[in-house]
């Protein structure tokens, strides 16, 4: 399937890189998504949180 | 609709019951199937005859059969009841069609029974976790497909807005899960039950670890996760402890995980970066795991007292303990020096059963004490009982897992230990394996112990049903969504691009775990460097190749590696003369590879030219002929049966187009190669007084198991590039 790529790159220097490279892409999503959650306003995460809770069924067979 | 609903613009609807209690007693039937299998291989350990002399009884048949039970058909069928009936609810609408919601059932429950057909008949990829030839593979993925169209148009018309996180778990769960099986399911058919992996030796390990360990977490965790999410808040009556927690736990974890797959291959033959990059995600795998254990656990703080009382949430909270345990654990094993005293023991499946008896089977009976009585419009028919089967359940799970944790730890260290005068302490393998024979005895009671509790629970769930009777929908009403909405430009962007938009959640979701899969996996394949070749590695002989599909098709993976670890133990108990551990360049033409991963008996790897034929005859005839003790099964028909003449020819073009270097045009000539290896071999056990034709299948196998790891052996300097 790849062999018509496969001999393009024989050798890649410093493939050491590659871990690197995720981590750094982790660490940087994390730190956004922390910054993000923290400035919500908190009142709306308790309604959302609330949504299994909100029984719309009619004839009561939800707790 | 009553005249006050039409005020106020509210839509009646009902949601769909069937499918829910559906999959919920598929969910049952499958799981004491499975877990009837574990406990029969569990059995196989101390009474090999347990096999009843049947091939299709066979441990290396059975033990996927198990697997896959487990998985696919019992937590399979416990995740589409919990999604059905909590998908509905949460979207406020209807499944969007009940055609497809009972294709996507009747579907499933095919796919399990060609599954429960097929393994038992050797026909098998060969692939952990991903045994299922072709045609099934295929049939998953349109039945899978089924699934998602049915989840996603029921979120577009849903009458809430906003997609609360379980549905984010769900949605990862979906695109995930299809990602993965069409990746690790690339193969070649070579007939309608046969064929070989498209990827070979380390490239198909790194595939391979690649979609078995996001099984677990795409499979086994993320949709359990959604679940809990879910049900959690229910049957406490309490929202999640914190929503703010769920977001990073949810972002974190599908992120990080999909990146963890190598370390299932730490000290093998793959590259140093690949490891490296196994283990410290593997590591940071905690953060998101354990936030996501608290978050349930502290949901239910101020709750403890209905706790001691309820059956419901105590289930719930060992289930969540023991998703703490497993994923503390993981990260655990995957430090390379712990991993070295872990890998290939039964510390391993002490490991994976915490999650499967503990966070599956747990939260899927939770699931099943609260679904049952509501489906059903009635009350629980005995709170006692459920204590019960709370009770032996959780004896179970202990005398299952902690027998083995001994066990894995004791053999691993007969393993390593030396006398000092260099050599092997315990030099027999066979040694290390009498030595735990007590603790799989435990662990066979244990199983025991936990299916009672599996029966007892089905004898309540019964009464329950019979005192109510089933309501095939429940009735619901809530207002439709606006259809030209638009947000507020003072709320959040990350609601306004995610939260309210389902296809784009799809779709990042897809980019964030795609990301992982791409940098993990691409290199190997795109530089040769990472595959060193070695020159004197050359393809099988036909002969070998049978051998080598026999090998497959029964199993014997699942009890032998074939990868020899850098360790001086390791180098002195299998290859003593030349202390060659495994090296990635002898794998390049294993399509599937089969490194296997878990030591009931000894490392293959170096077996090759290791003992006479006469000594594999005779030992697959009966084991402990050879090896007085030995807990491996007669293979008797390996004498009767032939080998497969008929479709060498086929397997030859096969490994062709797959760029296995035969000559071209071999395949015309490879059945009288074959025979002519098979002739050979069978007048060299002539000469030892045993008489037996050379078609049969223990020819192919011999020729097979002669060869392994001899390559290296004929030069004076291996090539090993990098």
């Amino acid at each position: 399937m790849l062999k018509f790529i496969k001999h393009h790159m024989e050798t890649i220097a410093g493939i050491e890189i590659y871990p690197v490279i995720s981590f750094v892409i982790f660490f940087v999503f994390f730190i956004a998504l922390t910054v993000y959650v923290l400035k919500v306003d908190k009142k709306l995460f308790k309604d959302i949180s609330n949504i299994p809770l909100d029984s719309n069924d009619t004839n009561h067979d939800e707790a | 609709m009553s005249e006050n609903s039409q005020k106020v613009g509210l839509e009646t609807f009902h949601y769909d019951n069937t499918t829910v209690r559906n999959f919920l007693i598929a969910t049952t039937i499958f799981g004491i199937i499975g877990m009837t299998v574990g406990l029969l291989v569990a059995c196989q350990f101390v009474w090999p005859e347990a096999n009843f002399g049947l091939q299709y009884t066979t441990f290396g048949r059975v033990r996927p059969l198990h697997t896959n039970a487990v998985i696919f058909a019992f937590v399979g069928n416990g995740i589409f009841a919990g999604v059905y009936y909590s998908l509905q609810r949460l979207c406020k609408a209807r499944m969007y069609s009940d055609l497809l919601s009972k294709i996507h059932f009747w579907g499933w429950q095919l796919i399990i029974l060609s599954a429960a057909i097929t393994l038992p008949l050797g026909m098998t990829s060969g692939k952990e976790y991903a045994e299922l030839e072709w045609p099934i593979d295929i049939a998953i993925a349109l039945i899978w497909v089924v699934f998602g169209l049915n989840m996603f148009m029921t979120i577009i018309k849903r009458r809430e807005r906003h997609l609360y996180v379980a549905i984010w778990f769900y949605i990862a769960t979906f695109v995930t899960v299809a990602m993965l099986h069409i990746v690790n399911s690339f193969e070649l058919p070579i007939d309608f039950m046969k064929s070989y992996s498209w990827y070979a030796g380390v490239q198909d390990a790194l595939v391979q670890w690649w979609y078995g360990h996001n099984a677990v977490a795409f499979f086994l965790t993320t949709p359990y996760l959604g679940l809990m999410y879910y049900f959690i808040p229910k049957a406490s009556g309490r929202p999640i402890y914190s929503y703010r927690l769920s977001i990073i736990h949810f972002w974190a974890l599908i992120f990080i995980y999909i990146w963890a797959g190598p370390h299932h291959l730490l000290y093998n033959s793959l590259p140093d970066w690949a490891q490296s990059l196994g283990v410290v995600f593997s590591v940071m795998l905690i953060a998101p795991s354990w936030g996501g254990m608290l978050n349930g656990l502290l949901t239910l703080r101020g709750a403890w007292d209905k706790v001691r009382e309820d059956a419901i949430l105590k289930f719930m909270v060992v289930a969540i303990t023991c998703y703490g345990m497993a994923t503390f654990e993981g990260p655990m094993l995957s430090l390379k020096n712990v991993n070295a005293i872990g890998h290939f023991t039964d510390w391993i499946v002490g490991h994976v059963h915490i999650g499967g008896l503990g966070w599956n089977g747990f939260l899927t009976f939770a699931m099943l004490y609260y679904l049952i009585p509501k489906l059903y419009g009635t009350k629980l028919h005995s709170q006692k009982l459920a204590n019960v089967h709370f009770w032996i359940g959780t004896m179970g799970i202990l005398f299952y897992a902690i027998p083995l944790y001994w066990a894995g730890f004791t053999q691993s260290l007969m393993w390593k230990q030396f006398n000092p005068d260099g050599t092997l302490v315990y030099s027999n393998f066979l040694e290390t394996v009498t030595q735990i024979m007590p603790m799989y005895a435990l662990r066979a009671f244990g199983g025991l112990l936990y299916l009672s509790g599996v029966f007892v629970m089905v004898y309540n769930l019964v009464k329950t049903a019979r005192s109510g009777s089933f309501q095939p929908t429940t009735e619901a009403q809530a207002a439709p969504l606006m259809k030209d909405y638009k947000p507020e430009k003072s709320e959040h962007w990350h609601r306004r691009i995610f939260e309210w938009k389902p296809m784009r959640m799809l779709i990042w979701s897809l980019i964030i775990v795609a990301i992982g899969g791409v940098i993990e996996i691409v290199p190997t394949f795109l530089i040769q460097s990472n595959v060193p070749t070695i020159s004197t590695v050359k393809p099988y002989t036909p002969l070998e190749l049978n051998g080598r599909d026999i090998y497959v098709r029964e199993g014997c993976y699942t009890c032998h590696s074939q990868m020899i670890r850098p360790f001086r133990s390791e180098v002195m108990r299998y290859d003593p003369v030349d202390l060659e551990y495994s090296k990635a360049g002898e794998f390049v033409y294993d399509h599937p590879f089969q490194w296997g991963s878990k030591r009931t008996g000894p490392d293959l790897h170096r077996i090759g030219k290791k003992y006479p034929d006469s000594w594999h005859f005779y030992h697959m005839l009966d084991p402990t002929s050879m090896s007085p003790g030995s807990i491996m099964p007669p293979y008797p028909w390996l004498f009767e049966q032939e080998w497969d003449k008929e479709r060498t020819p086929a397997k030859i073009r096969a490994m062709q187009t797959l760029g296995v270097p035969y000559p071209d045009g071999y395949d015309q000539q490879a059945v009288s190669d074959a025979e002519n290896q098979a002739a050979l071999i069978s007048k060299g056990l002539e000469l030892e007084g045993i008489k037996m034709s050379s078609d049969t299948e223990i020819m192919a196998l011999i020729a097979y198991l002669q060869r392994l790891g001899t390559d290296i052996k004929n030069v004076e300097g291996v090539t090993e590039g990098k």
